[in-house]
């Protein structure tokens, strides 16, 4: 019997290890190429002058770049915006950046991105919760730039970037609005944030910009990706009479749902148009390639600043999917003409009159919101029918 | 359609993959081995379904090679659990745990990649335009119809037949059993893997009918709740059936309340499935205070031929 336990106990350990290993390679994989990595870059510039260097600044030592991940850049959504942009950056400026993929907004981030400002000089943090870890880190290694997706707080080395993401979904909203047949919209929202409820009045104002009478239902699902639970949110909001929903999670569950049904759906984040072409509208993209290009451009030359870098449809940050195949020309005209009026500055999203869902004016005639406004937005605009869970 | 037939069919979407999985955790303990491993069975199945059927562009392909991945899981189980008399719980996990991570690296490739196509669906002709069942059962795809006979299958196989009575005895009391008998190994190895084969269809079922492509832990969750499901369940194939609509549709019923312009937040109606579980399981644990418990008796326990208790 004894000799059985050890037996056991063994290969325990070594299912363990195995499990442990695997998981390991799963998640983290590029965190453990990190020192491999850096160096390769650096090699390859001393020893040959590749095309970009040549055309930029000949003497400049390309800095070392660094990526943190929410999720796996294969979401299909937020993330794998980052990495496409990440790529597009690489490409431009000939530069191998170093990512690390599945890192939760916990202490762990703060260590993963201190063991990061170790050996790069520049680290682009792409998710709010990590606005915290990213400052303390900042505040520790005074060398190495630090730009923060989507937080408010900054340092003298630490900068942040997001987009006006609620132009986007102002587009959709107007596409949205003529598709209609019931004038009645079905809004899947991730979390009850100030970020999902922009996006969520740009998206009902767009709509009543081409039909006054649209009501929006919403319902909120607590999830960023769980096809599960959003296809009941999905289905919910079908049954109760919705004929187009737009959601706000990366995964394409209302999409099928939608198709399902006959009803017409778009995402969020990145184009889904492949999961169901017929049933597809259009969604907000990112789209941060260019803001990457330029900001490790800006560190190469000296020119960076700790700025609170604000993207839009203007300068390319933002834009909408390719629209759905059953998307007639005439909507797709509407949205174009929206989208150069918004781009000429034009249009503006939010102004006023707005008024909220409880008869409150929020926004009087003739006024905009400021930027800081729309980001600690937490009323819902007239038409929406829902509230913001406290 | 009325509220009641939209969440039932809510319902049946939603339960279908707890179903399936509820199903194969019951042989599984019916056997006498525990399974904790669901969560990392089903996303191994997901991942193998979307990656055979991306690259083969076949269905059945990509169902059994996720049948054949989530058996070689069930053999190693039943290897550590029924050969080496191993802790069936740290092996479950084991399962979880290599199942996430396996799952995550080997999908690597095809995420975010659409499938083909999505689950396929009995064309039921003219039995559509019947008014409630028509819509209710128009909505089914083949996985769901195949979760129904296979309740059916295992009520009848655990407890009308002696191959049931064979299980049963191997999870009260393998002792018993091997005196009459009956090889306890092999029935141990068989439902073991059967067993984790279902849950492994459970996976394909979530990627084919709720989004048609892999993400890392895409599950969220939902094998644990199969855990949990067969221990409500009390190991019945007919009660899992209940048991998997009613979290179906308590999952639903949040959201419908949310539209309904219910005031609780969503937060407290998200906990409506797992707080009417733990009432329900009050109640039944009362009701039936002194009747059996329907755990098989030697849950957990490995059988080792010869040796006293």
């Amino acid at each position: 019997m004894k000799r059985r336990g050890q037996a056991v106990t063994f290969s325990f350990a070594l299912m363990f290890l195995l499990a442990v290993v695997l998981a390991g390679c799963g998640s983290n994989n590029n965190s453990g190429n990190n020192t491999s990595s850096t160096k390769a870059p650096a090699a390859a510039n001393a020893g040959t002058t590749t095309e970009a260097a040549a055309t930029t600044e000949p003497a400049a030592k390309k800095p070392t770049v660094a990526f943190v991940y929410i999720g796996p850049p294969g979401d299909g959504g937020y993330t794998y915006q980052h990495d496409q942009g990440r790529q597009y950056m690489e490409k431009e400026l000939g530069i191998k950046a170093d990512t690390v993929e599945n890192v939760p907004e916990s202490a762990d981030a703060e260590r993963i991105i201190t063991e990061l400002a170790q050996s790069h000089d520049i680290v682009f943090t792409t998710s709010f919760g990590y606005m915290d870890y990213t400052l303390n880190v900042a505040n520790k290694f005074p060398n190495v730039k630090f730009m923060h997706a989507s937080g408010y707080k900054t340092a003298a080395n630490m900068g942040t970037y997001f987009g006006k993401n609620y132009q986007g979904s102002y587009l959709a909203g107007i596409a949205a609005g003529k598709m209609t047949k019931k004038n009645h919209l079905g809004y899947v929202g991730a979390f009850p944030i100030s970020e999902v409820i922009y996006n969520l009045n740009a998206f009902t104002l767009g709509a009543q910009s081409v039909n006054p009478d649209i009501k929006v239902d919403v319902v909120w699902t607590n999830t960023w990706y769980d096809p599960a639970t959003e296809r009941q949110a999905a289905i919910s909001l079908l049954d109760k009479g919705a004929d187009v929903l737009l959601a706000y999670q990366d995964s394409p569950a209302t999409l099928q749902a939608a198709a399902e049904r006959g009803a017409f759906a778009g995402g969020n984040d990145s184009d889904m148009g492949k999961y169901a072409p017929d049933s597809y509208l259009t969604n907000p993209v990112w789209n941060w390639g260019p803001y990457y290009v330029k900001a490790v451009q800006s560190v190469m030359d000296g020119t960076w600043k700790n700025e609170q870098y604000s993207g839009d449809l203007a300068d390319g940050m933002i834009d909408i999917a390719p629209f759905g195949s059953k998307v007639p020309d005439d909507v797709k005209k509407l949205v174009e003409d929206a989208k150069a009026k918004i781009i000429s500055g034009e249009l503006d999203v939010f102004t006023g009159p707005i008024t909220d869902n409880q008869g409150k004016v929020q926004v009087q005639e003739g006024q905009k919101l400021t930027l800081e406004e729309v980001l600690s937005m937490n009323w819902l605009a007239k038409g929406i029918e829902g509230t913001i869970p406290k | 359609m009325d509220f009641t037939t939209q969440l039932l069919i809510a319902a049946i979407s939603a339960g279908t993959p707890l179903l399936l999985a509820t199903l194969g955790g019951i042989l599984n303990e019916r056997a006498g081995i525990i399974q904790l491993g669901a969560e990392g069975l089903m996303l191994m199945g997901a991942v193998t379904t979307c990656i055979v059927y991306i690259r083969t562009e076949n269905l059945l392909l990509a169902l059994l090679a996720a049948m054949a991945i989530t058996a070689v899981l069930g053999i190693v189980h039943s290897f550590l659990c029924v050969t080496l008399r191993a802790n069936q719980t740290m092996s479950g996990l084991a399962m979880t745990l290599f199942g996430s991570g396996l799952s995550a690296y080997l999908g690597k490739s095809i995420s975010g990649i659409p499938l083909p196509g999505t689950s396929p669906k009995l064309d039921l002709g003219w039995v559509k335009s019947i008014p409630v069942v028509g819509d209710i059962f128009g909505r089914m795809d083949d996985l769901t119809w195949f979760s129904l006979l296979l309740v059916l299958a295992l009520h009848l196989l655990i407890h009308h037949t002696s191959w049931g009575l064979h299980l049963r005895a191997v999870g009260d009391s393998p002792a018993t059993a091997d005196v009459m008998g009956i090889r306890v190994q092999l029935i141990r190895y068989s439902y073991v893997t059967a067993g984790t084969v279902l849950i492994g269809l459970a996976g394909a079922d979530m990627v084919l009918s709720y989004a048609p492509t892999w993400n890392e832990g895409l599950t969220a969750g939902r094998g644990w709740i199969a855990v949990g499901l067969v221990i409500f369940a009390r190991w019945n194939p007919l009660r899992a059936l209940f048991c998997a609509y009613l979290f179906g549709a308590l999952d639903s019923l949040g959201f419908r309340m949310q539209l309904l312009g219910s005031t609780i937040p969503p937060y407290f109606l998200k906990m409506i499935p797992y707080v009417v579980t733990i009432l329900v399981l009050m109640y039944l644990g009362y009701r039936n205070r002194n009747k059996p418990s329907g755990t098989p008796e030697s849950l957990g326990t490995p059988f080792i031929r010869e040796q006293r208790f």
